[in-house]
């Protein structure tokens, strides 16, 4: 008897999925699937890319969605480990079976999943930095934010510039200052600059004036270069004010928050920084095309979360654009048809810039995405 | 050249002086009970957190650094009624554990109450250097000096002058036999427990303008403060200052003369060689087990 009850719900269940799934087909969702670094170290990354993914799915949705189905969003947080981030992208590809996958904030959890979207062959739009995400070139995987070779291009041109041959580098010992370093270093001789000091410091130190004065004794430094993100950067540039030092401090991209000036206080003050337009968006000259777009973009992030926008946010809302750009085009979320149509991605107009990618470039930014910015009176301006 | 001497020297006690003050509260737990509090370190967070927090809304400085105080002294009285006591038939091993898993949990609990970004608070008095013979030293680091000798000269008087103090120390020496003379050993460890929450919160709020604080800001200071308190001599206040200045200035000068790449590197090796030579470290009583 009891058998016969435990089949008949079986029995009943079953039905009522395929009764659910007929329904279903008339107007499947289009699944997007994201893994994000919303907790954990790199926190600030994720979540901002959380909620801009959130947002704009919720607003399309209620727009009528695109090509006439909803979307659905399926978001996991990997709190920034490698190993948890490649279990979600199988999870979001095997069980969850999404149309795309967006994600990995950090070039470290992006990597990790490579291996599995390259066998599965799903399209793959990174929001990490990290160069070697897409150099060399995978058939699948995709990037949305500048790399840290950009950054250390974009300082050193303006370096070249103002005449300044002979700089010291200061880094973080890890992930982002480290490979930012490695990249410095790179490319850092086709700007006829050399680097005298090269020091680092570790990403919770609580004093770094050793490393600074150890450069501040090297003679013949210009300019001073700092790669790190967090309160790094920002006890560098205490310390550096704190020992009078008075040559050119540059920082990377990485500071491009306002945290970063609300921590470092008055020391901040003529500080160089290369940035993306999405954090001077009034400064842009009218007939940039790219000011529409952040304008608009800052205004509906900070209406919606009350709090400053920041370029991480961007990197998620042109991961978004460019798949649903790309879906639209194709006509349909046909993995293999959807990848071709990303990588004939050109002339898009993001927050992190203008995006024409090939197949040999699966970024698609070029130098001109990156301003250089000034800070005066804790405020940015734009100083190209 | 003696100006750049000084210059890492001054590094040194900076960063010394917050290790020492990390160290601190190691050691009155250490004394209490035995327990290695790996949450210490998280006490610090919450003071600068909860501190940074109260200014950013608003509350005048005093008030904010009085009632963070107060904050991060419920949580060690909280976290010693619902983890620790519930425990207390444990061995040491299995509460040192559980302290571990607090401090996980207490990281957890202020990412989600507070939230994740950095925070700072204004230095003491400004934030002009002192020049001294080429060098510079802020202000706000002589604070973090003063602090912690006020806090080694209270603790001495707590210890030596005071009924409790020397309860505490009773029950640290002799559990059993302290509580036959009538000593409330339950009182006791909570006692410890509050104290060394108010000892590192003390410290989150001295340190938080130099090096500013975050959620996750109790990890590096807790391992900091953890060897200095190891090298100075588990369970010595004055050993655990000293033990702190050593572990920063020995960094600093290792960045200054020789890598700043290997500088956490030739800090670690020297604890570990003097603890090789001196396991009870620089100050510890030599223990003795009965066999």
């Amino acid at each position: 008897m009891r058998n016969l009850v435990k089949w008949g719900a079986t029995a009943m269940v079953c039905a009522g999925v395929v009764a659910l799934a007929g329904q279903a087909s008339a107007a499947e969702p289009i699944k997007i699937g994201a893994f994000l670094s919303a907790t954990g170290p790199a926190s600030f990354l994720g979540e901002p890319e959380k909620k801009t993914l959130e947002m704009y799915v919720e607003k399309m949705n209620k727009a009528g969605g695109v090509m006439g189905r909803k979307l659905e969003l399926v978001v996991y947080d990997d709190g920034g480990a490698g190993d948890k981030a490649s279990t979600f992208a199988k999870r979001l590809i095997e069980s969850d079976k999404v149309d795309v996958l967006i994600g990995g904030s950090t070039t470290g959890t992006t990597m990790a999943a490579v291996p599995l979207v390259e066998r599965a062959g799903i399209p793959f739009i990174s929001l990490a930095g990290g160069v070697n995400i897409v150099e060399p070139v995978k058939k699948w995987v995709f990037k949305t934010p500048h790399t840290d070779r950009m950054a250390a291009e974009k300082v050193f041109g303006d370096m070249k510039k103002k005449g300044i041959s002979k700089i010291a580098l200061i880094s973080e010992d890890a992930g982002f200052g480290k490979s930012g370093h490695d990249q410095s270093m790179l490319v850092v001789k086709n700007y006829g600059i050399e680097i005298v000091a090269d020091e680092v410091y570790s990403p919770k130190d609580p004093d770094v004036t050793a490393q600074l004065t150890k450069i501040k004794n090297t003679p013949g430094v210009q300019a001073v270069f700092n790669f790190g993100f967090g309160q790094g950067p920002a006890i560098v540039t205490k310390n550096f004010k704190q020992l009078g030092m008075t040559v050119p401090l540059y920082q990377s991209h990485g500071v491009a928050s306002k945290d970063y000036i609300k921590l470092a206080g008055e020391a901040a003050e003529g500080v160089r920084l290369p940035a993306a337009g999405l954090v001077v968006p009034d400064q842009l000259a009218a007939t940039d095309p790219q000011k529409p777009v952040v304008t608009a973009f800052k205004k509906e992030y900070e209406a919606a979360f009350k709090s400053d926008v920041s370029t991480f946010a961007g990197h998620a809302y042109d991961g978004l654009q460019i798949f649903l750009a790309a879906a639209a085009r194709a006509g349909s979320v046909d993995k293999e048809k959807v990848r071709d149509e990303i990588e004939k991605t050109s002339g898009y107009v993001g927050t992190g810039g203008l995006v024409s990618m090939t197949a040999t470039d699966h970024m698609g930014l070029s130098l001109s995405a990156f301003h250089m910015v000034e800070i005066r009176k804790g405020d940015w301006v734009l100083s190209d | 050249m003696f100006a750049a001497f000084l210059q890492y020297l001054f590094s040194g006690l900076t960063s010394g002086a917050i290790y020492a003050l990390a160290g601190l509260g190691f050691a009155i737990i250490y004394n209490a009970s035995h327990v290695i509090n790996f949450a210490q370190g998280e006490f610090i967070m919450i003071g600068g957190m909860a501190s940074a927090t109260l200014v950013a809304a608003g509350v005048p400085m005093p008030l904010a650094i009085v009632l963070a105080l107060l904050i991060s002294m419920a949580v060690g009285v909280a976290l010693e009624k619902f983890a620790i006591e519930p425990a207390r038939n444990a061995d040491v091993v299995t509460i040192i554990i559980i302290t571990i898993g607090a401090s996980i949990f207490l990281r957890g609990a202020t990412q989600i109450i507070l939230d994740k970004e950095f925070h700072s608070l204004p230095a003491f008095s400004g934030e002009t250097p002192i020049g001294v013979m080429g060098a510079t030293l802020m202000p706000q680091s002589l604070w973090v000096f003063a602090v912690a000798a006020v806090m080694i000269v209270g603790l001495w008087w707590f210890f030596n002058r005071t009924m409790f103090g020397k309860a505490m120390l009773a029950t640290s020496h002799n559990r059993l036999a302290a509580q036959l003379v009538g000593v409330g050993v339950k009182k006791v460890l909570l006692a410890s427990f509050a104290l060394s929450a108010l000892l590192g919160a003390v410290g989150g709020v001295v340190v938080t303008p130099i090096t500013f604080t975050n959620y996750e800001a109790g990890i590096m200071l807790g391992l900091k403060g953890f060897s200095a308190a190891v090298l100075g001599g588990l369970g010595n206040g004055g050993g655990a200052i000293i033990g702190g200045l050593i572990v920063g200035i020995v960094e600093a000068l290792a960045s200054g003369y020789l890598s700043s790449a290997y500088k956490d590197a030739i800090a670690f090796v020297i604890i570990l060689f003097v603890l090789f030579f001196m396991p009870n470290g620089l100050f510890g009583k030599r223990g003795t087990d009965r066999v």
